[in-house]
């Protein structure tokens, strides 16, 4: 259990690192909030991770929550890009 | 015992969902394909850790909470991604050259013809309503 728990880590790091890598390069703006969106999924599947490995449930309510603050984020931000010229 | 093969499969499957949409966003040209990728560890990989998380702790009374965090993910994500995808398809944030059907083209243009007071107002509620034709 313990290994698949590093394992599981592992594979998340890499995918973090690959999702900031375009959220620092990203040509537009709307590249950077999807990347940025796609950390926040990382994130909350590293919680998912620590409560199976600590066998604790202390981190429902930010699941939820990080969930909410990736919608409010994405949505706000998507609504105020406009073309300028 | 097998509980715990389930788990693993779970949680390094769901893992691997947040790898492809890692390698995705780097790899893919545009804006468009990048959401394609970016949606999968936000619902399938939710779905996936979600599931592990059931299994791992083999309680019924967990089950609506969890039920309730994907269902609220799940009614969250079309819409941020309808926005996004929106205002990328406006500042024109794709290559319509590898774009195989635009059906919202059609659609566009026969709006700008059909307004009476011409494309310029169009052009006005457009950005001021952030609705209107598209």
């Amino acid at each position: 259990m313990t290994t698949v728990v590093y394992v599981a880590g592992g594979i998340l790091a890499i995918a973090v690192l690959l999702a900031l890598y375009r959220a620092v390069r990203g040509p537009s703006i709307l590249d950077r909030v999807l990347a940025l969106d796609v950390v926040l999924a990382v994130v909350g599947a590293g919680l998912v991770l620590n409560m199976v490995a600590g066998r604790h449930l202390d981190n429902l309510v930010l699941l939820v929550t990080i969930s909410l603050i990736g919608f409010i984020g994405s949505v706000t931000v998507a609504r105020f890009v406009t073309d300028r010229k | 015992m097998v509980n715990d093969v389930i788990v693993s499969v779970l949680l390094v499957g769901g893992a691997l969902m947040s790898l492809a949409a890692g390698i995705g966003l780097v790899r893919f040209p545009d804006l468009l394909s990048r959401m394609h990728a970016a949606t999968k560890p936000q619902v399938l990989g939710l779905l996936l850790f979600l599931l592990a998380l059931a299994v791992e702790f083999e309680s019924w009374p967990l089950v609506p909470v969890l039920v309730l965090c994907w269902i609220f993910q799940l009614l969250t994500s079309p819409v941020s991604a309808h926005m996004v995808g929106r205002a990328g398809y406006r500042t024109r944030h794709l290559r319509r050259d590898l774009l195989t059907l635009d059906e919202l083209d059609d659609v566009v243009a026969r709006a700008a013809e059909g307004d009476p007071a011409g494309p310029d107002r169009t052009e006005a509620t457009r950005r001021e309503a952030g609705g209107g034709t598209a």
